[in-house]
């Protein structure tokens, strides 16, 4: 806690001389600016990560191998006994054939007797070892004594969400290939201006506000020791924001678009839609949490309610006419699409986190206080800083300086965050090569750290020169809305659901989907990262503009292949989803005991 | 009394008190204030026409990849004379009606040009409706969608009354007896495209551009003027309609290579056609006037160039030849 609380004060110090450093902008020793060293400083954060993971995988492979050589040293020692002498083989041979009539009565190991392990030797007891690729990871065996009516609620959440997953990055594929192939298709509604808002949209309100909401469910009864206030209320919303996506998207396509401003192109009356949706879960929640049936508040419930009130309050803004003729639409708009990220999709997730990182390492979380800090200073910090969406426009120059120095400031509530989640799985890294729940937790905190740091040093002046209007942004918000916010919401669902279903899927396809989603991840946002920089460097250089559209075509095609794998990883995602939930209400694990266990 | 880990209610009321005190501070209270701003004397309203083609360019959300803000460092300054001011936008972002608020053209993404600029950079309306019929027929590396949509196809013998042909190369349409006719609102939206223009300061004088590369201010202040490069300002002004290469396209722009006007010993006529715009041939779209854009001493340079490349070899233009018939043309215009 010390330790942290001093780190936090360096770093504040240290702020004050990296916004000086911004004054005199010139491109001659460009990769010396203090943002792009950090901004490099963070991704090689995730490069180290990642080998890390795939370093103690590999130890586990190793380890079989290991095993399978001793297995071929014992072959050798048979190969030895064949080349002995007539008498002694003869011998052998007479055993043999006594052996080979040996017949099994069938009850040595069953039948009336009890298995009997005095000395706890047997540790596992696995039926199909045949599995000759994956190292096997440790089962979940718990099953959460839960009212069936919440359990459909949390499956039919997520299982909305998986859908608008798969719908949502199909399309977003679909644009990422329009960039090398701008001819593919002549139709009004498919055409690029039109789908991309279709895209962004649904991943936002349809993926992963459904997920969270799903999962945000569960936590609320669970750490309120309650049952939710009103089920029908949980369906309305459910139906209402599942319809906000479908009709928004509809009407996009045919050319209804509110303004072109980012994540609110779903006029108003298919927005107020989703806004009675969050209305009603808010009250849901607190009614909820109101009722609780233990003193405290966790956490969690804090960030959980707090981003439910900000968004509605920030919809209502978002949408208000009364503010919105001129740039004053523009200032708006920079505090929407910024607090739409912050307030809501980030502020939930944390707190989903805040519960489902800790009961799935079967331990509390580290330090309930850093957590209260992170909580108020991501409401002081984040609301300040949307302005830096359009630093160098004609927006006041006071407010694109409050945006860079608040952005700053994120340190404080991102620092404390990660090193939370890090002390928390602290002494439970072993269970990293044993569990395919935790991947995804690691994966999503670094990139909390990374992501929101990286959007940090963007928003300063000199990094602003270089990359705003360029692909790095796309590559940004992919990394946070998809590293982040995707990652921590697999996370949660993998460790939920086979303990309501009680059904695991099958830890290859697990496997299989975290490869994938981690290695299109990093191949799109390192493409886009590297292009949208020799983009800028491009325009700053005064090069005619369509030199940069023509430099960009290897690393669109690059993206594209990372859009793939990343599309595939949510078809198998799609498929492990279907494989939990299928026939869950045959098995009513209510009469299942409850059992503690560390997944 | 502020025990938020027991009190619902507070730790509610605070978080949501606290955050709409802090929206009202940092966008409520300066939205209201950047709403106040007035429009610059000579700023121009839009018409009719031009507020339709914004809906149209609204509906097919062409902010997605063009920004409409030219920021106020150098390398922006290619995208319009002065960096972007609130007033610049004081008559294009109004609400659209009851069901769309005021549009977000500042967009936040530069994956085409910036279109601050666009009426002033390229006032061919014949251009602007090959590029949006396909974008590569007039710019061959470009990414942008076609827009097949915002034009028809009919029979040539039962061509509408007062409908606009669309010069389109044969490599693009290539039907016989059949031509392509821009639609009501592809004719909007490229009415809206050519209001796009930068109004110019009354007084004259504006913000400077942040520089960004000591290198090319230097060149700036040291070249002054002096000697202007013919190709690059083609490149800028000319290129989009008559190619780097010179060759234009079949059907659409005519070719400057070998061409009788531009390599003719009496340069009046070429020097006329680029300050007065050319409409004679049918067969060709529209030049537009180019005289309030360029000065003398630019067209010269442009023309000169033209003369000595792709393998045409005549004269050069002076700036007195310019001069000349820019008076000429003056005087006819009087009469």
């Amino acid at each position: 806690m010390k330790n942290c609380k001093i780190i936090i004060l360096l770093f504040l110090m240290a702020i004050p001389n990296l916004m000086s450093a911004q004054e005199k902008i010139t491109t001659e020793n460009w990769l010396s600016s203090s943002g792009i060293i950090g901004t490099f400083i963070l991704i090689a954060i995730v490069m180290i990560v990642a080998i890390i993971i795939l370093f103690i995988k590999l130890n586990g492979y190793i380890d079989t191998m290991k095993r399978r050589q001793l297995d071929k040293n014992r072959m050798a020692f048979d190969d030895e006994l064949v080349a002995m002498d007539g008498g002694d083989i003869d011998a052998i041979l007479e055993k043999r054939k006594a052996a080979l009539t040996y017949k099994l009565k069938g009850n040595e190991l069953s039948g009336n007797h009890t298995a009997i392990d005095e000395k706890g030797l047997i540790q596992r007891v696995e039926k199909d070892p045949n599995n000759a690729f994956f190292d096997e990871k440790k089962k979940t065996s718990l099953s959460l004594e839960t009212p069936q009516e919440l359990k459909k609620i949390v499956i039919y959440y997520i299982g909305a969400a998986a859908f608008w997953l798969v719908l949502g990055t199909l399309i977003g594929q679909y644009l990422g290939m329009k960039f090398l192939w701008p001819e593919m298709d002549h139709q009004a509604w498919l055409s690029f201006g039109r789908l991309r808002p279709v895209h962004t949209n649904m991943v936002f309100w349809g993926w992963s506000s459904l997920a969270m909401i799903g999962l945000g469910y569960f936590v609320i009864a669970r750490t309120s020791n309650n049952k939710i206030y009103n089920y029908n209320w949980a369906w309305t919303g459910w139906a209402l924001i599942n319809a906000t996506v479908l009709l928004g998207s509809l009407c996009l396509m045919a050319g209804i678009n509110n303004g072109g401003g980012e994540y609110r192109e779903y006029i108003w009356p298919v927005m107020l839609m989703f806004a009675i949706g969050l209305i009603l879960t808010f009250y849901n929640f607190y009614k909820t949490v109101a009722t609780r049936k233990i003193s405290e508040i966790y956490i969690s419930n804090w960030f959980i309610l707090a981003s439910l009130i900000w968004t509605i309050v920030l919809a209502i803004i978002g949408y208000l006419p009364f503010y919105q003729d001129g740039l004053g639409e523009t200032v708006i708009q920079g505090y929407y699409m910024h607090q739409g990220v912050g307030m809501w999709f980030m502020t939930f997730t944390l707190g989903l986190v805040y519960y489902y990182l800790p009961s799935a390492l079967n331990k509390p979380i580290y330090s309930y206080s850093l957590g209260v800090l992170a909580f108020w200073t991501q409401m002081l910090f984040y609301t300040m800083i949307g302005t830096h969406h359009f630093v160098f426009s004609p927006l006041p120059w006071w407010l694109q300086t409050i945006a860079i120095v608040f952005s700053a400031g994120m340190v404080i509530p991102v620092v404390a965050g990660t090193t939370n989640f890090l002390m928390t799985m602290k002494g439970s890294w072993s269970h990293i090569s044993k569990s395919y729940v935790l991947p995804f937790f690691l994966v999503g905190t670094i990139f909390y750290f990374v992501g929101s740091m990286q959007g940090s040093v963007q928003a300063f002046r000199f990094t602003n020169f270089v990359w705003h209007f360029t692909d790095f942004n796309v590559a940004h918000s992919h990394m946070t809305m998809y590293g982040i916010i995707a990652f921590f919401l697999w996370a949660c669902i993998y460790a939920i659901l086979p303990k309501l279903t009680g059904r695991e899927p099958a830890q290859v396809f697990v496997g299989a989907h975290f490869w994938l989603a981690f290695i299109g991840l990093f191949a799109y946002m390192m493409s886009l990262m590297a292009g949208g920089t020799y983009k800028g460097l491009s325009w700053i250089d005064g090069d005619p503009f369509i030199e940069s559209v023509i430099l960009m075509k290897p690393y669109w095609v690059w993206r594209a292949v990372g859009g793939s794998l990343m599309f595939v990883s949510h078809l198998v995602f799609a498929y492990n989803f279907y494989y939990m939930i299928k026939g869950y209400t045959r098995k009513p694990s209510a009469t299942q005991k409850v059992e503690e266990i560390t997944v | 009394m502020l025990n938020f880990h027991k009190d619902h209610k507070n730790l509610v009321l605070t978080a949501g008190g606290v955050f709409i005190a802090l929206s009202i501070l940092i966008a409520i209270m300066p939205a209201f204030q950047m709403q106040e701003t007035q429009p610059i004397p000579d700023e121009q309203p839009l018409t009719a026409h031009e507020r339709e083609g914004l809906n149209v360019y609204v509906a097919e959300n062409c902010m997605a990849c063009h920004t409409q803000q030219v920021r106020n460092i150098e390398m922006d300054n290619v995208w319009g004379d002065r960096p972007s001011i609130p007033s610049d936008y004081f008559y294009s972002k109004k609400r659209m009606d009851f069901w769309r608020q005021s549009p977000s053209t500042l967009g936040s993404e530069r994956t085409g040009p910036d279109l601050t600029n666009i009426g002033k950079r390229q006032p061919s309306e014949d251009w602007h409706l090959l590029h949006l019929y396909n974008p590569r027929a007039v710019v061959p590396e470009s990414v942008m969608p076609s827009y097949p949509w915002l034009f028809r196809e009919v029979d040539s013998a039962f061509m509408p009354k007062d409908a606009k042909v669309v010069a389109v190369p044969k490599e693009y349409f290539n039907k016989p007896g059949k031509k392509i006719i821009a639609s009501y609102d592809a004719l909007r939206l490229v009415d809206y495209l050519k209001y796009l223009k930068q109004t110019d300061m009354p007084s004259g004088d504006i913000d400077d551009f942040i520089p960004a590369l000591k290198k090319i201010q230097a060149e700036r202040t040291e070249g002054g003027g002096q000697s202007l490069d013919g190709a690059k300002l083609y490149s800028q002004v000319c290129a989009a309609c008559h190619q780097d290469t010179g060759q234009g396209i079949v059907g659409a722009f005519p070719s400057l290579v070998g061409s009788a006007i531009v390599n003719d010993e009496n340069t009046e006529t070429l020097i006329k056609i680029v300050i007065q715009g050319y409409n004679a041939r049918t067969d060709y779209g529209v030049m537009p006037p180019f005289g309030d854009q360029l000065t003398d001493a630019e067209i010269a340079a442009i023309l000169t160039h033209e003369r000595s490349s792709w393998g045409n070899d005549s004269e050069a233009v002076t700036e007195e030849d310019v001069a000349k018939v820019r008076q000429y043309v003056e005087m006819e215009l009087n009469k």
